[in-house]
């Protein structure tokens, strides 16, 4: 089997030829660090490429001879969002403020993913500390789309994205705070999932938002996403958000019906400001689950017009308080000629963050300062609970519901950084599930009339993955 | 919301952060485009509404004080830019 053939393989493929012996850990891994090194220059998407990815190969496949390793993902290489903790490999959320960090522990999906067999290629490239929808912010320079070089490819978890559509991993794992999974994943027409909150272990990511964060699969199929969310879910001591769950059977998933499945269509989510061709392909992709007997009926879903203003008053107030851990003393960047310990928390903060960081920490901390928190912090909260009725009623009626990933296709290089309100409302349709914790996976379905690629969402309700997953496979089977 | 001037001072010094003459300018500018926009919040009507911190409902999630990580000392102080005798060294606090 050729290289080219290797990196076109699904993860599952890859997976059960491995399994059978018919390929080697070894000869994947080798097929991606060979591409990696010769085609990454052009996406930017690695940060950092493992140099022992071919020893972990090696020891893997011996384990699977031996008969230790039977996962259905053994042997198979895998990208890893940078800022989640990698023992002993540089991880550095994209910024300078932890462009030196080696971690001296592994986040506990990693820890599973080792456990699983799986080989670590490298670290992707990702907006600075997640905070971003565009890959742009990057201290380590933009990761460019494989799909039209002058696009961005989408944020936070852009290089995670790209990585698989540029076949420079079979599979990676992003994070998902506000839409940092499905956006990039619909911008680079893979697939990703957003978990429901709890079902993955956050121990090891580095915090944004504690309350929205989520880790979660981007693959080349959901059925790849199935096998690696079912790698990394499940209860962990050392998250105390994380609940207990069994994962999803991904024979169920391949195997979905649709028929006879109630499908819910937000009218909002197709109203003004999303471009008539991400509305006509997600309406097509529709339109194939009724043709296989799901009834599709629409509702109005009002409270989506208060999903930016919510969210960004709770993601900005638990991200200042979160990154007010970065004062250059412990770890991270540290600048030289410092006169008091004042002095060196401002510097290292100043020199250590980016502008969009920064703001992000300015905004956090103007919604929670004295006089404002009653107006801007607690009404977001009011408002979450008022998001989480919305749709609490709306599976009352529906098993999903559907709409677009983002109001457009990938946008043009540079666009959005000189307007970051602009950029902020690029997430209206990815918030709403962070803040109610829900599942949604973002599927491609078909290219705008300038050949990118378009996403829908499928939003299921919590613990429901195996459904969305399902719908999300039924429509990849055809 | 107007955004002035000490305002956004106001918002470096609680963020311990200090912005150049013409961050300040943008900051200023960005911030006052992006609260008026967030300021639409306040057109809901949220009368009588609980505030939602947490969307599953976990609360008051125990375990045992236990040391699981082992002795890492050396790892953990490589990622500090000076140490001395085992700890991590910052400019004096005391005069």
């Amino acid at each position: 089997m050729t290289g080219e053939e290797i990196l076109k393989m699904t993860a599952a493929e890859l997976g059960r030829k491995i399994k059978t012996g018919e390929l080697s850990s070894e000869q994947v891994t080798a097929a991606y660090i060979d591409a990696i090194k010769a085609e990454d220059g052009k996406y930017n998407s690695y940060i950092t490429v493992c140099d022992d990815a071919a020893a972990q190969a090696k020891e893997i496949d011996e384990k699977i001879r031996s008969g230790e390793l039977t996962g259905p993902l053994a042997g198979v290489p895998i990208a890893v969002k940078d800022n989640i903790c990698t023992k002993g490999i540089l991880t550095t959320c994209a910024s300078r403020m932890l462009s030196n960090f080696v971690p001296p522990y592994d986040a506990t999906v990693v820890k599973k993913l080792k456990d699983a067999g799986m080989v670590i290629l490298g670290k992707t490239n990702m907006d600075e500390f997640a905070m971003g929808s565009t890959t742009e912010t990057s201290y380590f320079g933009p990761t460019v789309n494989p799909c039209g070089t002058n696009k961005v490819p989408g944020g936070s978890s852009g290089g995670s994205a790209a990585s698989v559509a540029a076949d420079l991993a079979p599979i990676s794992l992003g994070s998902d705070t506000g839409g940092s999974i499905r956006q990039p994943a619909s911008f680079c027409g893979v697939t990703g999932l957003k978990p429901t909150y709890g079902t993955v272990s956050r121990y090891g990511l580095v915090a944004f938002a504690s309350s929205l964060d989520q880790i979660g699969p981007i693959g080349k199929s959901a059925e790849d996403c199935a096998l690696l969310y079912d790698i990394i879910c499940g209860e962990d001591t050392k998250d105390q958000s994380s609940v207990s769950y069994d994962g999803v059977n991904v024979e169920n998933v391949t195997g979905f019906d649709v028929s006879g499945k109630k499908i819910g269509i937000p009218e909002e989510y197709f109203g003004e400001g999303i471009d008539e061709d991400v509305k006509a392909r997600v309406m097509e992709a529709v339109k194939s689950f009724e043709a296989k007997g799901a009834v599709v009926e629409t509702f109005k879903m009002p409270i989506m017009e208060y999903a930016i203003p919510t969210y960004y008053i709770i993601a900005c107030a638990e991200a200042c308080s979160n990154l007010s851990r970065y004062d250059g003393v412990k770890y991270g960047y540290r600048p030289e000629g410092v006169d008091n310990l004042m002095d060196l928390y401002i510097k290292s903060r100043s020199e250590g963050f980016g502008m969009e960081v920064k703001r992000r920490i300015m905004l956090g901390n103007f919604v929670l300062s004295s006089g404002y928190y009653d107006a801007y912090y607690n009404k977001a909260l009011q408002a979450k609970a008022l998001i989480k009725k919305a749709f609490d009623e709306a599976f009352e009626k529906y098993d999903v519901v559907i709409g677009p990933v983002a109001p457009t296709t990938a946008l043009t290089a540079g666009e959005s950084l000189s307007d970051p309100l602009k950029m902020y409302l690029g997430d209206i349709c990815t918030v709403l599930i962070n803040i109610v914790g829900i599942p949604a996976v973002s599927v491609p379905c078909g290219n705008d009339k300038n050949g990118m690629p378009v996403g829908m969402q499928i939003i299921g309700k919590h613990y429901d993955e195996e459904t969305i997953l399902g719908f999300a496979a039924n429509y990849q089977r055809g | 919301m107007e955004i002035t001037a000490e305002l956004v001072e106001y918002l470096e010094k609680l963020g311990r952060i200090r912005l150049s003459e013409d961050e300040k300018d943008r900051t200023q500018s960005e911030l006052a485009s992006i609260l008026g926009y967030i300021d639409k919040l306040g057109e809901l009507d949220t009368t009588g509404v609980e505030p939602l911190s947490h969307a599953i409902g976990h609360v008051n999630v125990m375990r045992e004080d236990e040391v699981t990580n082992g002795d890492m000392q050396e790892q953990i102080l490589a990622n500090s830019a000076e140490t001395k005798d085992g700890a991590i060294l910052v400019p004096k606090t005391v005069e």
